[in-house]
């Protein structure tokens, strides 16, 4: 099912701030979907909007072909795993995990059970009675997914997952997140600033900027042919280079560039006139550095010095200038 | 078609759900919001507006000891004569006059002595400043009444201060401190001092000792420092404290009274008696409208502080 | 840690002499055997027996105990209203005047809150007939009106400084408004609905002119029997009350406190 989640010309305004403007969206059963942006970009209001915190401005949300867009969050097919995980200080994991189900009504014997299963997902079976303040930021984490979860929702919202965590648990948790994921079949929308923690964990991605997509794609495609110079720079690192137009057919676009000093040929669907002025942009890992200068068929060559040298920690950066920029 | 249908219906279900939903919402939010509303209008706000009715009335010998502000006939009968002769009349300007000045010696008192101790108690180390604290608020907890009675067995003539004094020797005569303007002062500045230092405390508390060395280094002296750097960020907290010391001080009754002696005139005081020895209702209630006029702005800009403090402090 | 100037040190222990040295001296010369309040007659608790054997003053301790109970409890209930309406509810038709009306009464002058409550009570006397006598009922209403806004300032602040996304993940599984007031909300302002509790408790058993405006014939509080005997001056048997009440208050708030630290101490 390819619309499970329909969202159509949703806007919510603030006063005079607009947070979300007339956005579409489709959400397919089983995605793990991304929203990702800086901050302020309306990406929050999005979700709470999913969550039916806030009402929409104007247009409609619908979840498994039920119109949701005024319905309060209590009644909501829909669970959320806050920012700050918002584990209930004075209850401990158990009555935190189990409190959905309380309200539902569900029958005690049921709800042991029900929680019991849960903390053996989440790995928390010997925490089952600390208090919250008990316990660390990767085990509050996993009873605020534990307690978002025991409903079965058809949807699970995630604001910032990770945020809250140090850089080494953060990876692990991924992994984590995306297996619970894969076992339970659930839809998770994920609310993220990081573009790596989108790129690595997302079915698919969308990047708000503004309160308005840019993009909507696989993570692939945004990285490879993102739609606009906001999402190429927002996306990994990138160079770019303005040129002309100089040739151009249904695969293939030649454009000559007087700050590379070569003519650069790009492959994309986009269709661009010749003689229109144009930003060319080319990925770090596509460029390859050699003493010799590349004889090989296609290759474009560009020659410059070494003037910055930064190592990271797996990769080394290296500054190029160009003769043209001296 | 049947999943059409059966979405359509869903989604009507949902409607009628929320409606339901919104009103049971609304019930007791209502309640929430009416209880304490309806309670405060009854009991707050519309005696007001009684006490300004009868302060245009004339006092008469009856029960109640006013006139009623229609006579038989249903013309209006209201009076200014009260304004105009609390106005006019030499004795009352002095009243006021005098509240607003002891009430403004007081907030003064309490600052020059509630900062230094404010900023003592910011600054010193957690633990110590905890009991400090503590300290400060606790007399706070014990009667008002009592706190004022024990300055009484202080100030008297042969109370514990005259006493020492002349057992060392100091003095030959009693000094008479009861009774004077100076026991009223330090009476209220004894009962206001916790009110000054509390906001003060939180504003210091909150600012980042790292500034004044920041000043200190870029070449300021340390009082430059500390008019440059401490005196403002201090000042929501020094304006909060010097309110909330000089509104209730103006209508001070229970001090004057016991330390000022009989001699003492204070708005407060006048306002008890002339209600309830004179029982000139109307003429009291006139007092207490002016001297509600005369609060009125400091009130409002306390409540705006308070309002910035706590949004500061979140 | 900076060391403290000397000046600063001075006034510090200047300061908390002017507060402490006035009630030790109460506590100090309940002891006295003397006729005399002050002047110092040799050791003796004779006033402290004849404090238990005055009917009056256990009466009018009574009736203060009373009011403050019930005041404090009313005062509790509508004040955690007003401070949730106030953190929670955003805006809304009156608020401003709402929030107005909580935050004044706490600043009043006590006489004018006194007059205009008397002059209310004696308006409705003569259209509804109610209160037919003035004492207890009065003046509970009375120090609840001015302890609600002590309370609903407590609770608001404590609202203000709780992460609101509580509530909403309790409502998020499925737990409707007013449910999810009771199982998280309630819970969780429960300490600052007790502190405000105990304040307005206080509050009440000080109180004097409100009281006195207010109250009627026979029904007199603590604080006006004080104030009545306190009038003619110093004595010692009022020395003896007041130690009492210094050294309960005292030692109650001193204890809440230690007891306060070492439950957060251990929360972290």
């Amino acid at each position: 099912m390819k619309d499970f989640i329909r969202i159509r010309g949703i806007s919510k305004t603030f006063g005079d701030f607009i947070a979300v403007n007339k956005v579409d969206l489709d959400i397919g059963k089983g995605e793990l979907f991304s929203i990702l942006g800086g901050s302020g970009c309306g990406k929050t209001t999005l979700l709470r909007m999913l969550a039916g915190f806030e009402v929409p401005t104007a247009g409609s949300i619908e979840i498994d072909g039920i119109d949701v867009t005024h319905m309060a969050p209590y009644d909501r097919p829909v669970n959320m795993m806050f920012q700050s995980y918002a584990i209930f200080p004075h209850m401990n994991v158990a009555k935190n995990i189990g409190y959905g189900l309380r309200k539902e009504g569900v029958a005690k014997a049921e709800i042991a059970r029900r929680v019991d299963a849960m903390l053996e997902l989440v790995q928390l079976v010997d925490f089952k009675t600390r208090k919250p303040d008990q316990l660390s930021g990767g085990q509050r984490q996993r009873v605020a997914l534990a307690r978002a979860l025991i409903k079965r929702p058809k949807v699970l919202l995630l604001d910032e997952p990770l945020a809250a965590l140090d850089k080494k648990l953060r990876e692990h948790t991924q992994f984590e997140l995306m297996n619970i994921q894969d076992e339970l079949g659930i839809t998770f929308v994920v609310v993220t600033h990081d573009q790596e923690e989108a790129m690595t964990l997302s079915s698919r991605i969308v990047v708000m900027d503004k309160g308005e997509f840019q993009q909507v794609g696989t993570p692939k495609e945004i990285y490879e042919f993102p739609a606009n110079r906001f999402v190429a720079d927002f996306i990994g690192t990138i160079n770019t280079f303005e040129g002309i137009v100089t040739a151009a057919d249904d695969e293939t676009t030649s454009v000559y560039s007087d700050e590379a000093g070569e003519t650069l040929i790009a492959r994309g669907k986009q269709l661009f006139e010749v003689g229109q002025q144009v930003e060319i942009a080319v990925r770090p890992e596509k460029i390859f550095i050699d003493k010799e200068r590349s004889t090989r068929e296609g290759d474009i060559c560009l020659e410059g010095v070494v003037d910055d040298l930064d190592i990271l920690a797996i990769a080394r950066c290296i500054g190029f200038a160009l003769p043209q920029e001296k | 078609m049947a999943i059409v249908a059966s979405a359509k219906l869903s989604r009507a279900n949902g409607l009628v759900q929320k409606i339901a939903i919104n009103r049971n919402k609304e019930t007791w939010r209502r309640i929430a919001v009416a209880a304490p509303y309806l309670w405060l209008f009854v009991f707050f706000l519309a005696p007001f507006a009684i006490i300004f009715k009868i302060s245009l009335a004339d006092p008469i010998i009856a029960q109640p000891p006013f006139t009623p502000s229609f006579d038989e006939a249903g013309r209006l009968t209201t009076t200014f004569s009260n304004y105009s002769f609390l106005l006019t009349d030499k004795l009352y300007a002095i009243t006021y006059l005098r509240s607003v000045l002891m009430a403004l010696a007081t907030t003064l008192l309490c600052l020059l002595l509630g900062f230094p101790m404010a900023y003592g108690i910011a600054r010193s180390n957690s633990s110590t400043r905890a009991v400090l604290l503590m300290l400060i608020v606790l007399p706070f907890w014990i009667s008002f009444l009592l706190r004022v009675y024990a300055w009484m067995g202080l100030l008297n003539n042969n109370g514990v201060i005259n006493n020492l004094l002349l057992w060392i020797g100091v003095i030959e005569q009693p000094i008479p401190m009861m009774y004077t303007d100076f026991a009223t002062s330090i009476g209220l500045m004894y009962s206001y001092l916790p009110f000054m230092i509390l906001p003060l405390y939180a504003s210091l508390e909150r600012m980042d000792m790292d500034l004044i060395e920041a000043a200190q280094d870029l070449g300021a002296s340390r009082t430059k420092a500390f008019w440059d750097i401490t005196w403002p960020l201090a000042r929501p907290g020094v304006i909060a404290g010097c309110l909330l010391v000089f509104i209730p001080a103006m209508g001070e009754y229970v001090i004057p009274y016991l330390l000022g002696g009989p001699e003492s005139l204070f708005i407060g005081r006048v306002l008890f008696d002339e209600f309830f020895i004179n029982r000139d209702w109307p003429l009291a209630s006139a007092v207490a409208i002016i001297l509600l006029v005369l609060l009125v702005f400091p009130i409002v800009l306390l409540q705006r502080y308070q309002a910035r403090n706590q949004e500061a402090g979140s | 840690m900076k060391q403290q100037s000397r000046f600063i040190l001075s006034i510090l222990s200047f300061g908390y002499a002017f507060l402490y040295i006035p009630l030790a001296s109460v506590v100090f010369f309940s002891f006295n055997a003397s006729n005399l309040a002050t002047v110092w007659g040799g050791f003796s608790t004779r006033w402290y027996g004849e404090l238990f054997r005055n009917d009056q003053v256990l009466e009018a301790l009574f009736l203060s105990v009373r009011i403050a109970l019930t005041s404090a409890t009313l005062a509790t209930i509508l004040g955690t209203m007003a401070g949730l309406v106030l953190a929670r509810f955003g805006r809304f038709k009156g608020r401003t005047l709402f929030s107005g009306m909580i935050t004044s009464p706490m600043v009043m002058p006590e006489v004018i809150t006194g007059l205009s409550l008397l002059l209310l009570f004696i308006t409705l006397q003569q259209i509804t007939g109610w209160p037919g006598q003035r004492g207890f009922s009065t003046i509970t209403i009375a120090h609840t009106t001015f302890s609600m806004a002590y309370v609903a300032v407590i609770v608001q602040s404590r609202l203000v400084s709780m992460d609101e996304s509580l509530e909403e993940a309790a409502m998020d599984l499925g737990g409707r408004p007013l449910r999810v007031v009771f199982d998280i909300t309630l819970p969780l302002i429960a300490p600052a609905m007790i502190a405000g509790w105990l304040l307005a408790f206080t509050l009440s058993l000080d109180d004097l002119v409100i009281a006195s405006f207010v109250s009627g014939p026979g029904s007199t509080t603590l604080p006006m029997l004080i104030f009545s005997k306190v009038k003619l001056g110093v004595s010692p048997d009022i020395n003896a009350l007041a130690s009492l009440i210094i050294v309960t208050v005292g030692l109650g708030v001193v204890l809440a406190w230690l007891f306060g630290r070492r439950r957060s101490s251990k929360a972290q």
